[in-house]
């Protein structure tokens, strides 16, 4: 028999809507969860299925909306709040960091806040300077608070399902290029735990940890430097926080090379916290050799021509991770093929 | 008919341990900043005269009277200003994010306006649920300041949420008065435009409190009357933060208090009820308040490992 496949869009929606329909505290709101555009279609149909009660737009207020999804917490039902771009989440920093990912320990333990805030970060077309960021790495710096950036369709099921049904504050990041992309999602509900990465593809000169939508990337690198003899390890992390260090410390203590890809900047980002942890697991137990990317150190043009010298991509990376194999600067980069960037988004919304 | 024995016992009750909160504090005892209430104890007891053990009420960093008006454990909370163990979060609250969840009382935020939210998140699981609870929402003249106050009146309004907003306008945030922030000091004004009705107290009174809280919550309970605000005129005695005066600062004029120092509620309600009684309260809440702080003193600080608990809540 062969396997059930969906979209990214489709294994969200199935993914609340399972939970919603298995536990009435689950509820969903959010700017334009219940509109015809339905976040991308991935809250299509919820409002009919379960009432407007439960399934809701809101008024355009980020910070009053997650204190709301807080309260709700407290009171026992476990929202989940949508955001259609991560970058409006600057406007409820407050509620997530002073409050959700505080208030279980803060209270001694006697509260918990089980909410899921979905946020989608946008790439091409355009996006710009407020549509793009990846701000993972904010949260991840905080304690009290969980992080899953899922790639492919059967993560994105199983981190929502895991998400919603955990008892602390979840962060849930999606990228906008993932959505159109199908694959294999069983229709039974399942988890995709915290805390642990997978290796994605075997390899042994060098490891490629791909956040988010660049793991995509990496696979794509990864073709690219084995048609030049060199064997590219690629791992998901799939949850940023908890981290699961042990399955990427094992794969760069048999490659010894790291190159570790960002959909955010580096300084301080996801990359450097995965660089230096590494590091600090491996230091003087063999030769090591590390290189960080991500966006480059600037703010997101919206311009293509610029736009394309922003974010890493399948050929750098893989000049970057041969050139941490050769140890020196080759020069060396894979010839751009007609049709290798699998970039199909067009916009306008 | 007011239960004048038991509100007289709230008042004093919360004078007294804040009396007692400042006169230990320069022992360092406590170390922990600490919002005293004295002065303002009249507005938590009103509101708390319409409330049941089961309704919530989200406070401030300046929430001691409502923590015990609500019913709160005096032990758990003197024991939690001494970092202890048996604190009501274990030492790991301090003063300003006071909890029992037995007693509804849902946690207050040392960032001003912080809780306004999560009571109308609150509300709206309770209206979900068809439960008749009600929930207080007690903020500063500080937090109408901020935007999450119009954020969240205005969805507690459109969904007609089972919320009591009640503004506890002592007139200062810090040491910035109300003129000096906002262009229109009718705060009244401003959320009946949110189209929520309003009504200001202008004299601290207990037992007015008590009875216009009281009319709003039995609309609340009906189930449909949608957010009602009461603000209260009230003043801070002390410091901002802190056991002392600070009429030296200069930002404040005595003469401003002395008005409300002549109307204290604690003072008015003790006239107001048997002699004979007032003493055996006086004496059943020293007794009360002396063991509390014993408890603290007594009860051991956190162990090492609690630095780590509580991070994340294990699922079952």
């Amino acid at each position: 028999m062969s396997e059930r496949e969906q979209s990214y869009v489709e294994a969200l929606r199935e993914a609340a809507s399972q939970e919603m329909e298995r536990d009435p505290s689950v509820v969903c709101f959010g700017l334009d969860v219940d509109d015809p555009k339905a976040i991308q279609g991935t809250t299509r149909g919820l409002v009919e299925r379960f009432g407007p009660e439960r399934v809701f737009g809101t008024p355009l207020a980020e910070d009053a909306m997650t204190g709301v999804a807080i309260g709700m917490a407290l009171a026992g039902l476990r929202p989940i709040h949508v955001h259609i771009r991560m970058d409006f989440l600057l406007l409820a920093m407050n509620q997530l960091i002073n409050i959700a990912a505080k208030s279980h320990y803060m209270y001694g333990g006697h509260v918990h806040v089980p909410i899921v805030v979905r946020s989608m970060i946008g790439k091409s077309w355009g996006q710009g300077a407020q549509h793009s960021q990846g701000l993972y790495a904010f949260f991840m710096h905080v304690p009290g608070i969980k992080v899953a950036a899922p790639t492919n369709p059967h993560d994105a099921k199983g981190c929502l399902v895991a998400a919603i049904r955990d008892d602390n504050p979840v962060m849930l990041v999606e990228h906008r290029l993932l959505y159109p992309h199908v694959g294999p999602v069983p229709e039974a509900l399942y988890e995709v735990r915290p805390g642990r990465a997978r290796v994605v593809a075997p390899g042994s000169d060098v490891t490629l940890v791909g956040i988010s939508h660049t793991l995509v990337e990496c696979l794509q690198a990864r073709t690219h430097l084995a048609e030049h003899g060199i064997s590219a390890e690629v791992i998901d992390p799939i949850w940023l926080s908890p981290l699961d260090i042990d399955t990427i410390a094992a794969s760069v203590a048999k490659t010894g090379r790291l190159v570790a890809v960002d959909n955010g900047w580096t300084t301080c980002g996801a990359s450097a916290e995965i660089v230096a942890r590494v590091v600090e697991r491996l230091q003087g137990t063999r030769e090591l050799r590390v290189h960080r990317m991500g966006f480059a150190p600037t703010t997101c043009p919206p311009t293509p021509h610029l736009e394309a010298l922003y974010y890493a991509n399948a050929r750098t990376i893989a000049a970057a991770a041969n050139n941490l194999v050769e140890g020196r600067d080759t020069g060396w980069l894979p010839d751009e093929r007609p049709g290798a960037s699998e970039i199909t988004f067009r916009g306008p919304f | 008919m007011a239960d004048l024995d038991r509100i007289y016992r709230l008042l004093f009750r919360i004078r007294r341990v804040e009396e007692e909160i400042a006169r230990v504090y320069p022992t360092d005892v406590i170390k922990s900043p600490v919002h005293l209430s004295i002065g303002q104890e009249s507005v938590s007891v009103g509101l708390c005269e319409a409330l049941r053990p089961e309704d919530a009420a989200f406070g401030t960093y300046r929430s001691h009277a409502l923590y015990l008006a609500k019913g709160g454990d005096l032990r758990g909370m003197i024991a939690e200003l001494y970092g202890k163990a048996t604190g009501c979060a274990g030492g790991k609250g301090g003063s300003m994010h006071m909890i029992d969840i037995a007693a509804g009382v849902f946690g207050s935020s040392a960032v001003v306006g912080t809780t306004i939210p999560h009571a109308v998140g609150f509300a709206y699981a309770l209206k979900l649920r068809r439960e008749a609870r009600v929930v207080a929402c007690v903020f500063g003249d500080g937090a109408v300041d901020e935007g999450v106050f119009y954020e969240s009146l205005n969805f507690a309004a459109l969904k007609r949420l089972p919320v009591l907003f009640l503004c506890e306008n002592n007139g200062y945030a810090i040491h910035t008065h109300q003129r000096l922030r906002q262009n229109v000091p009718d705060i009244c004004a401003r959320v009946t435009a949110l189209g929520i009705p309003s009504e200001r107290i202008e004299d601290g009174d207990v037992l007015r409190i008590a009875e216009r809280a009281g009319a709003a919550t039995d609309a609340l309970r009906g189930g449909e009357s949608g957010p009602v605000f009461i603000e209260c005129m009230t003043y801070r005695w002390k410091e901002h933060v802190g056991p002392g005066d600070d009429w030296n600062l200069g930002y404040r004029e005595r003469i401003e208090a002395e008005e409300w120092i002549r109307s204290d509620q604690v003072a008015r309600l003790a006239t107001k009820i048997d002699p004979a009684a007032r003493v055996r309260i006086e004496r059943e809440v020293e007794a009360e308040i002396a063991d509390a702080f014993a408890f603290a003193e007594r009860s051991p600080f956190p162990e090492p490992e609690a630095l780590h608990t509580q991070v994340f809540r294990e699922s079952p």
